[in-house]
This record gives C-alpha cells, structure tokens and sequence, in this order.
C-alpha cells in the first residue's frame, strides 16, 4: 500500500507531463480542422520540444539567474499542481497534504515568476506583457476561488479528492443550480488563465494584443521548451480542475487497483477529447476582446461564481 | 346590478367613441356618458343608504362605506370634467394644437380610464384591483402625450416606465399577499385574494409575508399616489397633459392609487400586530409634504404648481392615514374629497388661464379679472379653498389632521404647519399678479365653461360647514376600518 | 432538510438559469441579442410552468404555460423584432460603460433581494416557494437595467424581463394567480407593448432617435 501509492502518485505526475503535449496538439488540430486548414500533426508539440531541446540556449547580456531559473520553477509549480489534483485516482499522498488553496498558490508563484522573468530583461515587450498578465492574474484567482469555495461549500472540505468522492458517491442523480453557475464561471477563468480567445491569442505575435507570448519573446532553446510544456501543462491541469470538480466520474476512488486505474485513464483521455474539441470550437466561434474589454469578461466570471454560492446558500438555506 | 351599470357605461362608452369617431357631437355624447354614469352611481348611492353594503358577482366586486363616496365622487368629477372638456377641447382643437383623430383617442382614452378607476374602486378582487390600476396607467399615458410635443411625450415617457414600474412592484407584493393568504383561505379558488376574505383572516396571516408585501404594495402604488420620492412623473404629466386630464389625474387617479394603499394597509395592520405600516405612511407622507412645498417655490408654469400641490395634499392625506385612529382617518377621508374637488376646480380655471394668455408661463398669464372674470375669480377661490382658508371644507381636514398630529404625534406639527405656510406664500404670492394685474391678451374663441368650477367650489363650502349625515356616517364607518 | 426531489431541483436549476439570463441581458450591448435573450427566459418560464402544472396537478397552470408561449415566445419578440426592423434599429449598438460596476451592483441586489426573502423561505411549505428569492432578484436586475439604459427599445425590454420576473414568482411560490386574474395581467402587457411600439414612432417622430438622453428637458424645477 506505502510504496505503491507513491508509486501511483509519480504515475500521475508523469502522466500529466507526457498528455499535456498530446492535449495541446489535440486543441491546436481541432482549432485548425474548425478553420479549413490542413491541421498539424498530433505530434507537432512533441517535435517542437524535441526541436527546442537540441537547440543552443542564447540569454540576453544583462539576464540574472532569475531568468534563467523561471523556466525550472514554472515547469516544477505546473507538476506539483498536477500531482495534486485527482486526474485519475484519489489516492494521492501530495493532496493530502495540500489542497485547492495551495493549487491556486502554486498558480500564482508560476505566474509571479514568470512576470519577473519577463521584467528581468528590461524590454518592453516583456514588460508589458508581464503588467498585462498580472492585470489578468488579478481578475482570474479571485473568481477561481469562488468556483472553487462553490465546490468546497457542496463537499463540506478543501481537499480536491473528498470533493470527488462526495460527488461520486451520492446514491442519486442531484442536479445544482450553483455548480451550473460555477461551470460557465470556470471555463471564463480557463480561457483567460491559459491565453485563449478572447482574451489573448495563443498563435499571435501581433505586438499590441500579445499577453503570453509577449513575457516569452526573449526565451529560446531548453527554456523555451520549459515554458512552452509548463503553459500546456497549465491547460491540461485546468482540464483536470474542471473534471473534478463538474465531472468526476471514471476518477478510481477506492484504493488503486491497476484496472482501476486503466479505466480512469480511458474515462481521461475521452473527456480531454472532449473538452478540447470544445475548446477549439468555442475558440473558433469567439473574437478576441480588446484589452480593455478583459475585466468586464472576469468580473463576469468572478460574479457567476458569486452568483452560484449565493443560489447554494438560497436554495439550501 | 348597479355595480355592473357603474362600470358597463364607461366600458360601452369607451368603445362607442371610438368606433363613432370623430363627429362633430362627440364631446356631447361624452358628457352624455358621464351622465349616465353619474345617475347609475346615483342609483348605487341611493341603494347603499338604504340597504348597506352590498356585494355583486360572485363576491367579485362589492360596495363598502369606504369605497361608496369615492365612486361617487369618482362619477361625480367625470361627468364635470367632461363638461369642461367639450369648449376646453374645442378651443384646443380651434388654437390648432389637436386634430380631429386625437380628439377621437382622447374621448374613447377618457371613458375607458373612467372605467378602469371605477373598476378599481368597486372591485374586492386585489387581482383585479391591480389589473384596472395598469389599465388606468395605460389609458392616460397616450392621453398625457395627446398634443404629441417634445416635452409631452418625454412626460408620458416618464409616467410609463416610472408607473409601470412602480405597479410591478406591486404586482410582487399582490403575490406575496396571495402567498400569505392562500395557506389561510385556500389556493385554488378566487377566495385567497378577495379584500372581504383577508380582511375577516387578517389575523392568522403570516406576518413576515404580509408585512413584506406591504412594503412591495406601498411602494407600488405609492408611485401612483405621487409619494415622494416616487412622484417624478407627477408635475411632468400634469403640466404637459390636456387640462382634463390633468384635472382626473390629480382629482381622481391619485385618490384611487391612495385608496389601493389603504386597502392593504388594513390588512398589513390586521396581521402584523405592529404600527410599522401606519409609521411607513406617516414617514412617506411627510417626506412628500415638505419636499413638494420645497419645489413649489421654484415652478414657473402654473399646471407644474399646482401639481406640485397635488403631491403636497396626498402627503397630508398618507401622514394622516398613517397616525390612523378615527380621528385622523376621518379627516384623511375627507380631505380625500374635499382635494379632489378643489384640485380639479382649480385645474378648470388654470386650464383656461392659460388659453386665455396662450402659455402655461405664470409670468406670461396676468390680469384674468380683466379678460374673463369668471376664470379669474374661479382660480382665485380655489387656491384660497386648496390653502386652507376657512370656511372651505379643506380648512376643516387640514385642522383635524393638525390637532390629531399635535395630540399623538406632536414633534410632526411644526414640521406640517411650517410646510403649509410656506406652501400658502409659495402658491398665493404667484396667483395674485395672475388674477389681478393688467393685460392685453384678447378674449377666448368660445365662452369658457366655469360651471363646473364653481359647482365644485360649492360643494367644497358646503363641505366646510357641514358634512351631510349620510356621508359623515360613511367617513366614520370607513374609519372605523382603520381602527385596530 | 430532506433531499429536494428531482422535479424541484429542475425547478432550482431553472431558476438558475432565468437568473443567469438576467446577468447577460444587463451585459448585452446588441439590441437584436436582446430580444434573443428575451425570448430565452420566457422558454424558460414556460418549461418551469409545465412542470409546476405537471408536478401539481394543475390544470389551469396548463393553460398559462400556452399563454405565456404564444405571449412571450411568440407574439410579443415578433412585435419587437417588427419594431426593429421598421424602426431601423436591428443593429443597434448601445454604449455602456462601466459594465463590471453595473455587475456587481447587481451582484448587490441579488444578495439584497435573497435577503429579503429568507424569511419567507424560511417558512417554505413547499420546495417550490425557495425560488421566491430568484424571482425577486430577476425583478430587481430588470428594474437596475431599465434604469442604466438610455435607450427607449432595451428600456421596453427590461420592462418584459421584469414582468417575466413576476411571472415566474406567481406560478413557482402560489402555483400561479387565479386564472381571471392572470388574463387580465397578460392583457395588460400585451396592450403596453402596443402602446411602447406606438410610443416608440412618436419619440423618432420627435426626437428623430430613440436615445432617451434627449428626453431630459423636463427638470425638478
């Protein structure tokens, strides 16, 4: 039992970090067969970490080690995340030991470092793109909280695995108005946390509109390559947070049984299909908003979430 | 029988004018109508003094002593403003300012808010009551937009979206009033919303429901009675409407909203065991009080005065019915009456005042003694009546609501008397030069009618020096309602 | 507190939903969006009444479930978008600023009017009357938006929200008014309406735009 939950535990974070690739490539091919062109290969974002990796690494004269420790903390922060939440088992040692709180810290300590990287080097593109996405930081991690204290309030606890099981192990079908309120919430929060439309573009460098890739201009080779995979991670664990949270079920609960276990990675690898189909389409059918326009999206989001706590708290008060 | 004859006229009036058009008789057979109202209410009238209450159709619509005077007088004031309107409109139509079609919506428009009011005041049915107050917003808002102008559609505007709101609100609180009473009375049938039913179970409604529902209902309807700070649609749709129909909204619709309240303030006092209905009155009311006499000071046209009159006077009238108490409802009822007549007399005269000197201005109207006299003095006793100069009948309600104030509620008096003297200087120091003074505006196309102005001053004298029995039984019975 | 039973949790969500509308008609610039939206809550309306009058055995709530069909999912959007077109306006933008503050304002409202309602919730015989909250928070939500727009057309459309707000208060907390009575409650919408749509001529007659901010020349004084 002892050793083989750790076991399980580095399956999980290994897991993550070889499908977020395959997520991201999965999104890119939609997005791409969505607008009549010839999609990329599923494979493409492995190439273009294989390609990175064998490149030399060239920094700016005036970089400090901060830039070129970012990539390392972000990449470590998106697998420490990802060994927290319950993609495929809730037998997890490091969610017991941090919860959704800590998952929404470790978030923010990606995002700071990453702010200062791009700060680092003095240019303005970094800059600005670090003060944008700070600005969006802002508006995002208090309306992921909300989603989050939604849940919380539904399970009686912080810890992403008992929320699961709560939802799992309910005897019948129970239909929540606030989850429906917090879902529309998490997907706002989603879009605008990973760089998507309609608040950033993930495949435009057109300087004025840039968020994401305005702090990674300055990056080439192996931290590229870091930043580009914790990014994808990022999105496959927003995935991962959703799952739990609106649709757990194929998650193993009881005990870790190597069956157990196949069958939530199937259950996982058809939902991610899903979602990010999903995703591609609703990419493709939104426009991207002006910069501006961004805090009106995630107060939106911030007081759907609200809205939802306050109908739990109505509906069962 | 009579409650059906009371309301059919108007309805059947409605539709003839509207289908007839208009024809040169038009004005004619409205007054027609309004006659034929007016001796049907007579018949009612006749038989409730004989017989007492009564109740038609199912428990539908019923008559009370509280709701008798008010259909009477209700009648009363139609037939007389439509005996105003027929050279008032003509001279209108004559200055150009309405064709022949708008004469038509106007006439059709007139007796089917008729209709509507006398439907809310006979009906028992707090449903129906609701749906005849909408019906009475949305007959006058194209009547208050009647002369199509800039400034009388931005009123009409105003008084639809502000009333159409406000009675929302009460819709809400109509619904929860159904909430209340359908674990008492029973939900499927009609029973959970008629006033007599609630009004025998008051006691055994929820209080926590009922007293929510009053706020929602004294907020609504307290939209139509004018109450501060809801009465912005008041001055612009008395000043940009048609004389007549600012003469039955500040006459009659007021009165009926005031009425709607006080239905549902018995209730609310029946089950909530508390004043807190009668504070939230007398809070409104004299809120209304001092605010509209600090307006009244800076009007310049002279249907916007006496507007703001208007809301001054349905503030007294809301202060008095919430100190409740026979006494003061007493005089509540009677300054409900005695308002009415006086306010719509005025309206008469000011209507003609200002076709006689072609503005609504107050410093363009001078010398009304000189041209027509009869308008002249027609304003100047009426203003004299609506500021509380004995002997008029408003002197009298105006001086039981301060004597009941000043017994039970003293800290108010001084609030009330200082409002009502600077309301007197504010209204008296501008009709003046209006009355007296020197002018060249020529003589009106068609001889005004000041009959009715001067009937209504009548009636209000009488008023003030003596109640006739029949009434002054009503007054106290209906009172009685408000006693606890 | 015992598990609500699933037609009540339907009922919940779809007060959820009637309230998530709301959000978006005080956010939506389009007016065309609008009525879209419009039409949204009152297939809303309808499906929570057929279920309240399936639930309860209510014949009558059949009855003004088909009312409110025809009325607010068919007549009264085809009225407006007719307006639309005849008045020119189906792509009508409307400024509005500062919609994060008009947000959490009525974020404000929602927890005021669910305030408001607790203690009529809290003497809930039925399941059903805990959506009064929702109701009264969708009332209060049309009124902030008849307040904020500053055009007549979404001023009208904030109206019908309102009233659908009451709608939905009557058949989920009282299983619906009397019958007589909510005729003559839908007559007198659909006669506003009329009367809006006339209105609507007047003030471009006049105005020669539906902007309401030209409708400020009467003041307090």
């Amino acid at each position: 039992m002892t050793w083989a939950v750790y076991l399980w535990q580095l399956g999980v974070c290994l897991c993550a970090i070889g499908l977020a690739p395959l997520f991201a490539g999965w999104v890119g091919q939609c997005r791409a067969l969505l607008q009549n062109r010839s999609a990329p290969s599923l494979w493409q974002p492995y190439r273009v970490l294989r390609k990175l990796f064998h490149k030399e690494a060239t920094l700016a004269n005036d970089a400090s080690w901060l830039f070129r420790g970012a990539p390392y903390v972000v990449f470590a922060a998106m697998v420490l995340a990802a060994a927290i939440i319950p993609s495929l088992t809730t037998e997890l040692p490091a969610a017991r030991v941090a919860d959704a709180i800590a998952l929404v810290g470790l978030f923010a300590t990606a995002r700071m470092f990453m702010a200062l990287a791009a700060m680092d080097v003095g240019t303005a593109f970094g800059t600005m793109g670090a003060r944008r996405e700070m600005m969006i930081g802002f508006l995002t991690e208090p309306a992921l909280l909300m989603v989050l204290f939604n849940a919380f309030l539904m399970a009686g606890t912080t810890a992403l695995p008992a929320i699961v099981q709560n939802t799992l192990t309910q005897s019948q079908v129970t239909l929540h108005p606030s989850l429906a309120f917090a879902a529309v919430a998490f997907v706002m929060v989603l879009l605008a946390e990973n760089a998507r439309l309609p608040i950033d573009n993930p495949t435009t460098h057109l300087e004025l509109t840039m968020i994401h890739e305005a702090m990674t201009l300055e990056y080439s080779a192996r931290h590229l390559a870091l930043i580009e995979w914790a990014s994808w991670l990022k999105l496959f664990n927003y995935a991962c947070i959703g799952f739990t949270l609106f649709a757990p079920w194929g998650i193993a609960t009881h005990g870790v049984s190597p069956g157990g276990i196949a069958l939530a990675m199937l259950a996982l690898v058809a939902k991610l299909a899903v979602a990010g189909a999903a995703l591609a389409l609703f990419e493709t059918a939104s426009a991207k908003l002006r910069l501006f326009r961004a805090p009106e999206f995630l107060t939106m989001a911030f007081l759907l979430a609200v809205l939802g706590l306050l109908v739990h708290l109505l509906l069962k008060g | 029988m009579e409650i059906a004859l009371v309301v059919g006229f108007p309805l059947v009036g409605a539709a003839l004018l509207a289908l007839t058009g208009a024809q040169r008789r038009a004005p004619e057979l409205n007054v027609a109508i309004s006659l034929a109202t007016l001796l049907a209410v007579a018949a009612l009238v006749v038989r409730v003094i004989r017989g007492g209450p009564i109740s038609a159709f199912d428990e539908q619509f019923f008559i009370d002593p509280f709701n008798v005077f008010l259909v009477a007088l209700t009648a009363l004031v139609g037939f007389t403003t439509a005996v105003f309107s027929r050279p008032y409109m003509r001279i209108e139509a004559a200055h150009g300012r309405l064709t022949e079609r708008r004469l038509r919506l106007y006439h059709s428009m007139y007796q089917l808010f008729m209709a509507a009011m006398l439907v809310a005041l006979t009906t028992n049915n707090l449903g129906f009551l609701w749906v005849a107050m909408e019906a009475a917003t949305l007959s006058t808002v194209l009547l208050v937009s009647l002369y199509r102008t800039r400034a009388s559609i931005e009123a009409a505007w105003k008084y639809f979206i502000l009333c159409g709101v406000g009675i929302a609100l009460a819709l809400f609180g109509t619904i929860l009033l159904y909430v209340a009473a359908e674990g008492q009375l029973g939900g499927n049938g009609m029973s959970a919303l008629l006033w007599t039913h609630l009004d025998a179970a008051k006691g055994q409604l929820e209080p926590t429901v009922i007293g929510l529902a009053f706020v929602f209902l004294l907020v609504g309807y307290g939209t139509k009675v004018g109450l501060a700070p809801l009465h912005n649609w008041l001055p612009d749709a008395h000043a940009e409407g048609p004389t007549p129909v600012s003469a039955v909204l500040s006459g009659l619709l007021l009165n009926v909203a005031l009425y709607a309240v006080l239905r549902c303030k018995i209730i609310a006092d029946g089950a909530l065991h508390s004043d807190l209905p009668g504070r939230m009155l007398m809070g409104f009311g004299l809120l209304s009080v001092v605010w509209a006499t600090f307006f009244l000071w800076r009007q310049r046209d002279i249907k916007r005065l006496f507007a703001y009159s208007s809301i001054e006077h349905m503030g007294i009238m809301t202060f008095a019915f919430g100190m409740g108490g026979p006494v003061a409802s007493f005089a509540g009822l009677l300054h409900m009456t005695v308002h009415s007549l006086t306010k719509s007399a005025i309206f008469f005269a000011a209507g003609h005042a200002a076709q006689t000197a072609g503005t609504q201005r107050m410093d363009g109207i001078r010398g009304l003694l000189a041209t027509h006299p009869s308008v002249g003095w027609g304003l100047m006793l009426g203003t004299l009546a609506i500021l509380g100069m004995p002997p008029f009948g408003v002197f009298t309600s105006e001086y039981l609501v301060l004597t009941t104030a000043m017994r039970d509620h003293p800290w108010a008096t001084p609030i009330l008397l200082v409002s009502l003297a600077v309301a007197f200087a504010a209204i008296f120091g501008r009709v003046q030069p209006m009355v007296f003074g020197e002018t060249q505006a020529p003589a009106l196309p068609h001889p005004p009618s000041l009959l009715p102005v001067f009937v209504h001053l009548g009636l209000v004298l009488a008023l003030g020096i003596s109640i006739p029995a029949a009434l002054s039984e009503w007054y106290r019975l209906a009172a009685h309602l408000f006693v606890r | 507190m015992p598990a609500p039973t699933f037609s009540a949790q339907v009922l919940q969500t779809l007060a959820g939903a009637l309230l998530l509308i709301s959000f978006a008609m005080l956010a939506e610039r389009r007016s065309r969006h609008l009525v879209t939206l419009l039409i949204w809550q009152g297939a809303v309306l309808v499906t929570s009444t057929l279920l309240v009058a399936a639930t309860a055995h209510l014949p009558h709530l059949f009855f003004s479930a088909v009312l409110t069909l025809v009325l607010k999912v068919g007549v009264l959007p085809w009225i407006l978008l007719r307006l639309m077109r005849r008045l020119g306006i189906e792509r009508d933008n409307e400024p509005l600023v500062n919609v994060p503050t008009l947000m959490l304002v009525g974020l404000g409202l929602v927890i005021f009017a669910f305030g408001l309602a607790q203690p009529v919730t809290a003497l809930a015989t039925t399941v059903i009357r805990q959506t009064l909250g929702i109701a009264l928070a969708v009332i209060l939500l049309a009124l902030l938006m008849i307040l904020a727009r500053r055009k007549a057309f979404t001023q009208v459309i904030g109206f019908l929200a309102l009233e659908n707000g009451l709608f939905f208060a009557a058949t989920t907390t009282t299983y619906g008014m009397p019958m007589v009575v909510e005729l003559g409650i839908a007559l007198d919408v659909l006669v506003g309406v009329f009367i809006f749509g006339v209105f609507f001529f007047h003030i471009r007659e006049q105005f020669d735009s539906l902007d309401l901010h030209h409708l400020e020349s009467l003041k307090e004084d």
